[in-house]
């Protein structure tokens, strides 16, 4: 389970690059392509093996006119989420 | 123009989107001789395989055109020495790189310079649970076991390994002991991959095809093995247009989503199509990736609907199925432009079940160079 102490990064395999032929980001896997939407775009560009939930979560707040404890929650499902598909390690 | 004569254009000439990947043949050699192997029976001989900067470029070409994935395959790709080069070219070129291979010419020295390199994912492929039947099939001894070891080497590495099993009516039976194997060897994906009837399995679908029987157990094996390993294996699987009432959307559509070059550089729709008569594919030594995609009559014939027959035309799935496939409409009809026979529609759809029935006990014509009349590419 991600909690506020994981220290998430893309699973081994997993690549985030432009995709600029069309104009966005993508997530890319072995056989397989995750398309972003913006949130998860900025939540994905700061996994870098090294900054906790609970940074992250920090990092957003002090940039985005939301409550912590919102951003805190919506970040930890959606990590949740990209776990159980495989793309996020933690 | 009017405003119906552009419209009527429009509907011709469908807008061209950018493919997502390109499947890389990088050579015909092989050190495998499967009788169901998907490299056309007309193999091209090692002096007319790109050289390292011409795929470079081709690589390049491929990202700048939209690739997101190179899948770098044969043959076997591990077979060309400068494989290491190759990868690092491809992953330079911004692509995720996929390498499919037989597994059993990689050692721990190759696995490590391939992921130097950046090489991203491993596919390997085994031709059965256990190595006596793998090997036979495989038409080499010994090769079932240095498939196990490259899959050792591959997650030593960390690289995340798929692991694709082909079946048929010689193996569907050991589908269990494949799915244990997968789990086994750390495989994250396992592709069930029922043979496509063309090429050399064509020559080989008396012996190959499945019994109903099979196919029906096969597909409850797969469900119960999904529920019981999820979130440990995933399972492609898909039910064989031999048993199917609708086609398959070949790779997603002709000159839709991917395209292949071959090991001699011809820019192919399909890694089939080559099989196909009455074509003129654009040659990459000559013209640029883009132009072939764009505007090459090869790619633009059966894009889109404008080139469907009955009873593709007007068919509600036009959109869904692209018409099927159109190596194995040429197979079985003779016509590549015919609707799939995978389809229940299809006027000539009963000469799947009259093959299924004539499958049994038969013995293999295994793949070798030169068995399609020494006809080389160009």
């Amino acid at each position: 389970m991600i909690g506020p102490d994981s220290v998430p990064r893309l699973a081994r395999g997993m690549r985030l690059r432009e995709d600029a032929a069309r104009g966005r980001w993508v997530v890319l896997g072995p056989e397989r392509m995750f398309v972003p939407d913006e949130t998860a775009l900025e939540v994905l560009r700061l996994l870098d093996g090294a900054r906790s939930v609970a940074a992250i979560v920090d990092d957003l707040a002090a940039r985005y006119d939301a409550p912590r404890e919102e951003i805190a929650a919506d970040v930890t499902a959606l990590l949740q989420e990209l776990a159980e598909k495989g793309v996020v390690t933690a | 123009m009017t405003a119906e004569a552009a419209a009527m254009r429009q509907d011709a000439v469908p807008a061209v989107e950018p493919p997502l990947a390109l499947l890389a043949e990088l050579t015909h050699r092989c050190p495998l001789r499967c009788p169901y192997c998907s490299n056309p029976v007309a193999l091209t001989r090692p002096a007319r395989e790109l050289d390292t900067a011409t795929w470079a470029r081709v690589f390049r070409e491929a990202a700048a055109l939209g690739c997101l994935q190179v899948h770098l395959s044969g043959g076997e790709p591990t077979a060309r020495r400068d494989i290491v080069e190759i990868v690092r070219a491809a992953a330079e070129a911004g692509l995720y790189t996929n390498l499919i291979t037989a597994g059993v010419t990689l050692d721990a020295a190759k696995v490590a310079a391939l992921v130097g390199a950046g090489l991203d994912h491993v596919q390997l492929s085994v031709q059965d649970a256990e190595g006596a039947p793998a090997d036979r099939i495989a038409g080499a001894a010994g090769a079932h076991a240095r498939k196990r070891e490259a899959a050792r080497l591959v997650r030593a590495a960390g690289l995340p390994l798929t692991l694709n099993a082909v079946v048929h009516r010689q193996n569907l039976d050991r589908l269990p002991a494949l799915i244990a194997l997968a789990v086994e060897l750390g495989a994250a994906r396992l592709e069930v991959a029922h043979v496509q009837y063309y090429g050399w399995a064509l020559a080989n679908r008396e012996a190959l095809l499945p019994t109903r029987a099979q196919l029906d157990a096969a597909t409850a094996e797969v469900e119960r093995a999904r529920a019981a390993l999820a979130g440990r294996l995933v399972i492609d699987y898909v039910v064989p247009d031999y048993f199917a009432k609708r086609p398959k959307a070949c790779m997603g559509g002709w000159g839709r989503r991917f395209l292949a070059v071959s090991p001699a550089g011809r820019v192919l729709p399909c890694h089939a199509a080559e099989s196909l008569p009455g074509f003129d594919f654009p040659d990459v030594r000559a013209v640029s990736l883009r132009w072939a995609w764009e505007e090459s009559e090869a790619f633009r014939r059966f894009r889109g609907t404008a080139w469907m027959p009955e009873p593709c035309r007007g068919c509600a799935r036009a959109e869904i199925d692209w018409g099927g496939c159109r190596c194995q409409a040429f197979a079985l009809t003779g016509d590549a432009a015919a609707t799939d026979p995978a389809c229940a529609l299809s006027p000539h759809h009963h000469l799947l079940a009259e093959a299924v029935a004539a499958a049994g006990e038969a013995g293999f014509t295994y793949r070798r160079m030169g068995a399609g009349g020494g006809g080389d590419d160009g």
